[in-house]
């Protein structure tokens, strides 16, 4: 049993690739299949190059706040290809990866960081949350959604993220302390960036490692190399298998690092070094999957500058369409209130209008 | 003196009241080492080191209801939401406790402690991170609650908040932190807590706001220098100066209330009805109120509806002046 074999309290990380992209344990390599892989690769490079082009927009002034992925991504992609197509996402805000490859569009949300609530609605069947701010609340909308799996034996899982930083907060733990007390079907990952915003992970968090915080709920925890896309995918594909056997909720810690700031509005120079950085750099997630794929002859250079070139326009496409798209609507901001607009809204709305009549905009 | 934002006029604030008393001390969400992510207590964990002012995990609850528990132990501790839409986890320290101690120890205990938050809309941002709650916090019997509009306010309502024997809640109007500067005096000084501000003399109508609406006001007055407005900042939205307002109705028998908080049971409400009881008689034409719409306020692409601009208050003015009892 995989969860017995890494124990958080020894601080013993599961790793599968390492950051030279070598197989360092044979034994455990996931079974993925080919189209599996290929579509977490695919969705890796688009995700990068949105990430990297959201930023750059930011800094142009067309973008609002964005919070970059960039070092993230195999925490994220490993996670939700473990999944079934049936399965539930529970975001934190950090997640652009997973929530490509569930199905949100891009221009969906590049949309949201646009500052327009329509890009938090993902097509009706795409099972994903809207993204989460407030930090930690969302772990308890996962509790209720594999309780409610559970109830209605429809054998979905929920697989939820949050930061470091969120798994001090009271709302982490309370979700996961309801979730183990009924097995539910829950996955959490942590993706331990190393910091939130500016404070260091090690600096606020006294636990060894944050899978040890699983001990307390009575629940396996688990510390990956979240840069490792295999790792990751192993973990949670036996953390499914929990879940699916009734044995209730897993906690995984993937060890990653975020290569960018908190948000474009955070500057990293005020609390990490440069030469952190660089280390990390050396651990980018897409450069050792892109050696795996190739050692195995399902990927090639030529191949991989072909997808960086459709990546690129896919992300500019997206982008064109989403600064064409303008301002909300009045009406919008009234309309999804309530199931239907009341007097009381109806009597604001109709004076704010009559006062654009008589004003103008 | 010398020339302030309000942003560097709390940091001042912060940094005289910890020089003068040991018993400050500043902490929350990257409070510490960054000196807050809009850089309020810069330099001030440099100068009073890790204990006086530290980062705390992200926990709202613990940072206010640890700061209870200082309180009742000697310090004044000064807390931080990172912003006011993320105060509500620490919602229930404050009205379950901070409100309370007084009232259920019998005054055996007193919380001598504030809790800072940058609050209301106008700046782009994400979810969560424009919202005025002043409702909920001015409903709750036992709590002050401080907005300052002006840098020679920001700094002298903050130093009369640490000083303060009971628990104040100091909302920061973050649009207008950098906005404008201020000459302020450089020695500490207190501006008393429960007093409103009388920001323009008039005759004709009582224009009253707070935060950053305060400068909307004024810039509204431009478009409309016919009508002889007061101005009042109202600046502690609980315990309210009625006085102050009664005094400026009765002088001028019309009022404009201006707010960003939602409209259904907000702060405009309550001083209308404060009107109504005390000075019913002397106005003449109905009480207006213009506020933030009843609907969650939108993200950046909508958010032009919902925020408040001189235009839409010279509107309203215009329209009030036109009324006949
Ligand atoms: C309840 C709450 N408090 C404060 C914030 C402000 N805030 C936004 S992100 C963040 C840090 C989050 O750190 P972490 O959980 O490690 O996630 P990361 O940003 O590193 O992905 C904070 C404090 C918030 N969003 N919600």
């Amino acid at each position: 049993m995989l969860f017995k074999d890494f124990d958080p309290l020894k601080e013993e990380m599961l790793q599968i690739l390492d950051q030279k992209g070598n197989i360092v344990n044979d034994k455990l390599v996931p079974k993925i299949k080919k189209a599996t892989l290929m579509k977490m690769y695919k969705t890796m490079v688009l995700g990068r190059i949105a990430d990297d082009k959201a930023v750059q927009f930011q800094r142009q002034g067309r973008m609002l706040t964005y919070a970059p992925n960039h070092g993230q991504e195999a925490a994220q992609l490993g996670s939700i290809a473990a999944m079934d197509d049936n399965d539930w996402l529970v975001l934190a805000f950090r997640e652009l990866n997973a929530m490509l490859y569930k199905g949100v569009t891009l221009e969906q949300s590049y949309l949201y960081w646009y500052g327009n609530e329509m890009g938090a609605k993902y097509d009706e069947d795409v099972k994903v949350l809207p993204i989460n701010v407030p930090i930690g609340s969302q772990i308890n909308h996962a509790a209720g959604i594999a309780y409610a799996s559970k109830l209605n034996k429809t054998g979905e899982v929920a697989l939820a993220f949050i930061g470091d930083g969120g798994t001090s907060h009271g709302e982490f733990h309370e979700g996961m302390s309801f979730a183990a007390a009924y097995d539910l079907p829950m996955i959490v990952v942590i993706q331990n960036n190393h910091y939130a915003i500016s404070t260091p992970r090690k600096k606020v968090i006294k636990s060894k490692t944050l899978a040890q915080k699983a001990i307390a709920y009575g629940i396996p925890g688990i510390q990956v190399d979240g840069n490792d896309p295999l790792a990751m995918y192993l973990a949670v594909e036996k953390a499914r298998e929990r879940a699916a056997n009734g044995d209730g909720p897993t906690l995984i810690e993937a060890v990653t690092y975020r290569m960018g700031p908190h948000t474009t509005s955070d500057n990293p120079k005020l609390y990490r070094e440069d030469k952190e950085v660089q280390e990390w750099a050396k651990k980018d997630p897409l450069i050792r999957f892109k050696k795996y794929l190739i050692d195995k002859k399902y990927w090639s250079n030529k191949k991989d500058e072909e997808l960086q070139e459709t990546s690129k326009k896919e992300v500019l496409d997206a982008f064109k369409k989403v600064e064409k798209s303008g301002l909300v609507d009045l009406e919008d901001i009234f309309k999804y209130t309530y199931e239907k607009l009341t007097p009381n809204l109806e009597k604001q709305m109709n004076a704010y209008k009559k006062y654009l009549d008589e004003v103008g905009e | 003196m010398a020339v302030k934002t309000i942003l560097q006029a709390i940091n001042e604030a912060l940094d005289q009241s910890m020089e003068k008393d040991d018993s400050v001390v500043v902490y929350g969400e990257d409070v510490g080492h960054e000196g807050g992510v809009f850089r309020t207590t810069a330099g001030l964990q440099k100068k009073y080191g890790e204990g006086r002012v530290f980062d705390t995990p992200i926990a709202e609850a613990a940072i206010v209801g640890s700061a209870v528990g200082m309180s009742v132990n000697g310090l004044k501790p000064v807390v931080e939401m990172q912003f006011s839409g993320f105060s509500l986890p620490g919602y229930n320290q404050v009205v379950a406790h901070v409100a309370r101690f007084r009232n259920r120890s019998r005054g055996k205990y007193h919380l001598p402690m504030v809790v800072r938050m940058p609050y209301g809309g106008g700046v782009r941002a994400l979810e969560h991170h424009s919202e005025s709650l002043e409702t909920l916090y001015a409903h709750i019997p036992g709590l002050k609650l401080v907005i300052p509009s002006t840098p020679y306010d920001a700094k002298g309502l903050m130093m009369a908040a640490i000083n303060d024997a009971d628990p104040v809640i100091f909302m920061e109007p973050k649009r207008i932190y950098r906005a404008f500067k201020q000459d302020i005096p450089e020695e500490p000084y207190e501006v008393e807590i429960g007093k409103a501000r009388i920001a323009k003399e008039g005759n004709d109508v009582t224009i009253i706001a707070w935060g950053a609406l305060v400068r909307e006001v004024e810039k509204a007055m431009k478009q409309v220098d016919d009508i002889d407005a007061e101005i009042i900042d109202l600046r502690t939205i609980s315990p309210m100066d009625t006085e102050t307002i009664i005094k400026s109705i009765k002088k001028t028998g019309r009022v404009l209330i201006v707010h960003e908080a939602y409209k259904s049971f907000g702060p405009a409400a309550e001083i209308i009805s404060r009107i109504n009881e005390e000075a019913f008689f002397y106005l003449e034409a109905a009480p207006k109120r213009l506020t933030g719409f009843d609907v969650t306020i939108p993200l950046p692409k909508g958010e032009h509806h919902f925020i408040i601009d001189p235009k839409q208050i010279a509107y309203e003015l215009k329209k009030l002046m036109a009324e006949k009892a």
